[in-house]
């Protein structure tokens, strides 16, 4: 493949106002986003989301709408070329393997396609079976048909890379592999990302997966970036509702802006009960207002015990649940509502939560863990 | 009666290769008596001496098949066999195009489908005598080409070798167009995109991976198609007259207007065996050939 481009400060990809429709559906709605040389980015949501359809207009398998957008690639605008005009490279989400050629023949197949030099082909076919972990002399002359899932996954990945491409797609690749190789596999992918400095542009639904291994994560929903941002900033300041459930479990509450008091705004809830915010640019009085708040933020307190300065409601521990590392309190506020707390568990054995099924408690939280939630 | 099935059903559960044998069996005896039976006749019959009025005398005799290796009936066998391959080919070049494209047809599939179907509907005689109505020199070919002033004389197309070709391969076309659709109808699209994204233009991407994978469809169109066009007699019969003979129409002059069995029999078992021997050589060739299974 062609040599990167000398302009390291342009975007690698860049999707401008970005839309395709199919028929009546629309799957991506005008998105923008850029992505940056080396980054570990990932698109993750639900299925329908549009996550694979973006990555199929970064790949050249779809066409952006008629005045849906531009697809740039390396500032060069793509909409129109065919994947094998763009310096690109995808894992498939069935690794998509040639049935009839040898692992070898598979990992070459680019290459050849692409007029890399025969002599220089087999040692780049080696190296990059390496690179996945493929002993060439054991594996180089199966099929396909006599490889394990996870041989099969290594060989697509070889496949891929050894094209050295600029920007390498994966599509969901490792949905099919089972969980201990899976985790095993995300460390390899982000390690493979750092050394080799390509681009990798990840699709998930699984958001753990995301977490673990981006560097970014556009969260998609209904056709739209639901919201762009490192991991840590996508869990610990989730913008819409959607995100907040999304990815991990969150807590909501809802309620009417009252007043503001210093740093602090008091918001009424239906009930007549009164919880604290932090200053936001977004609240006003009279104001309906969304918050969120993680299970780890949250505590169970005796109702006559709560720390001041913490939000507070009074309900009825419903369940106890044993996770392990962590304990979680299933807790039924008034209205009906459930709100999950979790607390670390020290040890049951020795030291077990002073709580049980249908005792009344108060779940307590700080001003300045609530998320402001914005419309989905 | 009720108690005798369930003792039955129940023995058989017991015995896997019991139940294996009692499906072969009616199919197997049908194949047997119908098949295997008269071949055994016809091999007996080819190394007897000929009947006066059809049939076979008693006697042990090589000679029908020695006849066979005369230069006259050596030019025939050679060009059935030219045209058997021939319309392989034809069929094969006009028929992929038509498989890929119902393979991809998206809602048209089964219409099209139904469309290759379709001539089965009616007899091959018919419509081998409908082809005759078709190319004769007054036929509605030459009609129309007359009136369009495209030319000025009738050409001469009926009782030619393009006839029988265009016959042939018109009668064997679907056979060709099934198996291949069902080779193309089963490829993973992802490995199309798969090749693109490698690098792969069209072209590239049709010869090394969508012919390789449609590969044993090829192999079984161009059987159904190569086995039945070098045994026909029919389509040379009608479209060919009699300067067009095939080995075919030997066989079956042999057994009707000559009356001679044995030697009838003995060309039958020579062109069996040279089916049999090319077939051989044909999947042998294929199996080395590189990029296949």
């Amino acid at each position: 493949m062609a040599t990167p481009a000398p302009h390291n400060n342009i975007p690698v990809v860049q999707f401008s106002r970005v839309s395709k429709t199919f028929g009546d559906f629309r799957a991506v709605d005008n998105i923008s986003f850029e992505i940056h040389r080396g980054e570990f980015f990932s698109m993750l949501g639900p299925s329908g989301c549009g996550k694979t359809t973006t990555l199929r207009l970064l790949a050249g398998f779809e066409e952006p709408d008629e005045d849906g957008g531009e697809v740039r690639l390396l500032g060069e605008m793509v909409n129109k070329k065919r994947p094998y005009e763009r310096q690109i490279s995808m894992v498939f989400q069935n690794y998509a393997l040639f049935p009839h050629l040898s692992v070898e023949r598979n990992v070459s197949f680019g290459l050849e396609q692409r007029k890399t030099p025969k002599g220089e082909i087999g040692e780049r076919v080696r190296r990059a079976l390496g690179m996945v972990r493929l002993k060439p002399e054991q594996f180089a002359q199966r099929m396909p048909a006599q490889l394990s899932g996870g041989q099969r996954q290594r060989v697509a990945l070889a496949r891929a890379l050894v094209l050295e491409p600029t920007i390498l797609l994966l599509d969901e690749p490792l949905g099919a592999i089972d969980l201990k190789l899976r985790k095993e596999m995300q460390l390899e992918l982000k390690t493979l990302n750092k050394q080799l400095g390509i681009t990798f542009v990840y699709v998930t639904h699984d958001q753990e997966e995301a977490l673990t291994m981006s560097d970014r994560i556009a969260v998609m929903d209904h056709a739209r970036v639901a919201q762009l941002g490192t991991p840590a900033e996508i869990y610990e300041h989730p913008r819409t509702g959607f995100v907040a459930k999304f990815i991990g479990e969150s807590n909501f509450f809802e309620g009417r802006a009252d007043a503001r008091n210093g740093g602090h705004w008091t918001v009424r809830r239906a009930d007549g009960g009164v919880f604290h915010v932090v200053d936001h640019p977004s609240l006003a009085p009279g104001k309906q207002v969304r918050i969120s708040i993680r299970p780890e933020c949250m505590d169970v307190w005796k109702p006559d015990a709560v720390p001041p300065g913490e939000n507070a409601v009074e309900g009825t521990i419903r369940d106890v649940i044993y996770l392990g590392e962590t304990m979680h309190l299933i807790v039924t506020l008034p209205g009906n509502e459930e709100v999950t707390i979790a607390v670390r568990n020290e040890g049951q054995l020795i030291k077990p939560l002073p709580w049980k099924r249908g005792d009344t408690a108060a779940v307590a939280w700080l001003p300045e863990d609530c998320q402001i939630l914005e419309d989905d | 009666m009720a108690h005798v099935r369930e003792r039955a059903l129940a023995w058989l559960h017991r015995r896997p290769e019991a139940q294996a044998w009692s499906l072969l069996a009616p199919g197997g005896v049908w194949l047997l008596l119908f098949f295997l039976v008269p071949i055994v006749i016809m091999l007996v019959y080819s190394v007897m001496p000929r009947g006066i009025y059809g049939g076979v005398e008693p006697g042990f005799t090589l000679e029908h098949y020695r006849r066979f290796f005369d230069p006259l009936y050596l030019d025939i066998l050679q060009r059935t066999f030219l045209w058997a391959v021939l319309c392989t080919l034809i069929c094969l070049l006009l028929g992929y195009p038509v498989a890929y494209v119902i393979a991809r047809g998206g809602r048209w599939k089964n219409l099209l489908l139904f469309l290759v179907v379709l001539p089965f509907w009616t007899s091959f005689l018919v419509r081998t005598f409908a082809m005759i109505f078709l190319m004769r020199d007054t036929g509605l070919i030459n009609n129309w080409l007359l009136k369009l002033g495209l030319i000025q004389e009738p050409i001469t197309m009926l009782y030619t070798p393009f006839a029988v070709m265009t016959g042939l391969v018109y009668g064997f076309l679907p056979f060709m167009i099934l198996p291949i659709y069902a080779s193309l109808e089963k490829l993973d699209l992802s490995l199309l995109e798969a090749a693109e994204v490698l690098g792969a233009r069209p072209g590239a991407r049709f010869r090394k991976v969508t012919l390789p994978l449609s590969m044993p469809g090829v192999v079984a169109g161009c059987l159904l198609v190569f086995i039945p066009a070098l045994g026909s007699f029919l389509t040379s019969d009608l479209l060919g007259g009699a300067k067009q003979l095939m080995i075919g129409n030997l066989v079956q002059n042999q057994f009707s207007a000559a009356r001679n069995w044995p030697f009838g029999s003995a060309a039958s078992f020579i062109v069996m065996a040279l089916v049999l021997a090319s077939v051989m050589v044909y999947l042998r060739v294929r199996d080395r050939a590189p990029g296949g299974h």
